[in-house]
């Protein structure tokens, strides 16, 4: 039975994560372009609902989607070059733990600046109230 | 029995390489291993293509800034832009909806539902490439588009 406390004791190993993540993320990219396309569509079928689509993007909800969708694009990204490099090139799996660490470190370099870019409505009103900017 | 063989492929698809823990390359087909091949060739198309898009559509332009206006007059006003916004689709496309044929084939084990879901996946593919390529093709640039 699957209950809390085991749950928390559980130790997944990194491999096991990397799989569910990727497939996590997949789905959730997948999901976008479906949208992606159909609202694209609109550009020329309907351009003033294609306005009201992309004001939803702009607003804060839409942009807290976005750095999730972006950090689902980022992910998918670094570990599905990691797969092809363990995949075709074997010899890469003595460096496995360096390979999937670097994801991260890569992750959190490029996707904290990136969500900050994407976030500066949220949080630029707050540096100006504080005087700071 | 006719259903036999397919049963046999997904089998195959479930399994997942100890090393990577992306799809073990797959033995004993061949359409199997193109596919396999494929994923990897697309998953390295869509590093550039769909990071750059993003990058260029978050980072350069803000989305506050994009109407359908700027799609038809600033964005696409150029075929490069809408070549490369045309081969990210062909990318995404295949990848993504050969990543959830994966999925499928790892979740539904029952011949029927198999065979419909993939057939609803396939339709919406065709679907959605005919929707895509039509909008690259017909949206005018260089006239107002309100």
């Amino acid at each position: 039975m699957i209950r809390l406390p085991n749950v928390l004791r559980y130790r997944p190993r990194e491999g096991m994560v990397a799989w569910a993540f990727h497939r996590i993320s997949g789905i959730g990219i997948f999901a976008f372009v479906l949208l992606h396309v159909l609202d694209i569509y609109l550009v020329g079928g309907n351009p003033k609902l294609y306005d009201e689509v992309l004001a939803f993007y702009a607003s804060i909800p839409g942009r807290f989607l976005e750095v999730l969708l972006g950090a689902a694009l980022l992910y998918h990204s670094l570990n599905g070059l990691r797969i092809i490099i363990i995949d075709l090139w074997p010899r890469m799996t003595a460096y496995h733990r360096i390979l999937w660490w670097g994801c991260w470190v890569i992750f959190i370099v490029v996707g904290v600046p990136g969500g900050l870019i994407i976030l500066r409505p949220v949080w630029l009103p707050i540096l100006q109230q504080l005087g700071l900017g | 029995m006719a259903d036999q063989p397919r049963q046999a492929e997904g089998d195959q698809s479930v399994k997942v390489s100890p090393l990577s823990r992306g799809r073990m390359r797959p033995r004993g087909s061949r359409r199997e291993l193109i596919i396999w091949y494929a994923m990897r060739i697309s998953g390295l198309m869509l590093f550039v293509l769909a990071l750059a898009h993003f990058s260029i559509l978050h980072f350069i332009y803000d989305p506050g800034a994009q109407t359908a206006d700027f799609i038809a007059n600033q964005r696409w006003n150029q075929f490069f832009w809408r070549a490369f916004d045309w081969l990210l689709l062909m990318n995404v496309l295949f990848h993504g909806f050969m990543g959830v044929r994966t999925v499928v084939l790892d979740y539904v084990h029952r011949p029927a539902w198999r065979e419909f879901t993939l057939l609803l996946l396939y339709t919406t593919a065709v679907l959605l490439f005919i929707i895509g390529t039509q909008v690259v093709l017909t949206l005018p640039s260089g006239t107002a588009a309100q």
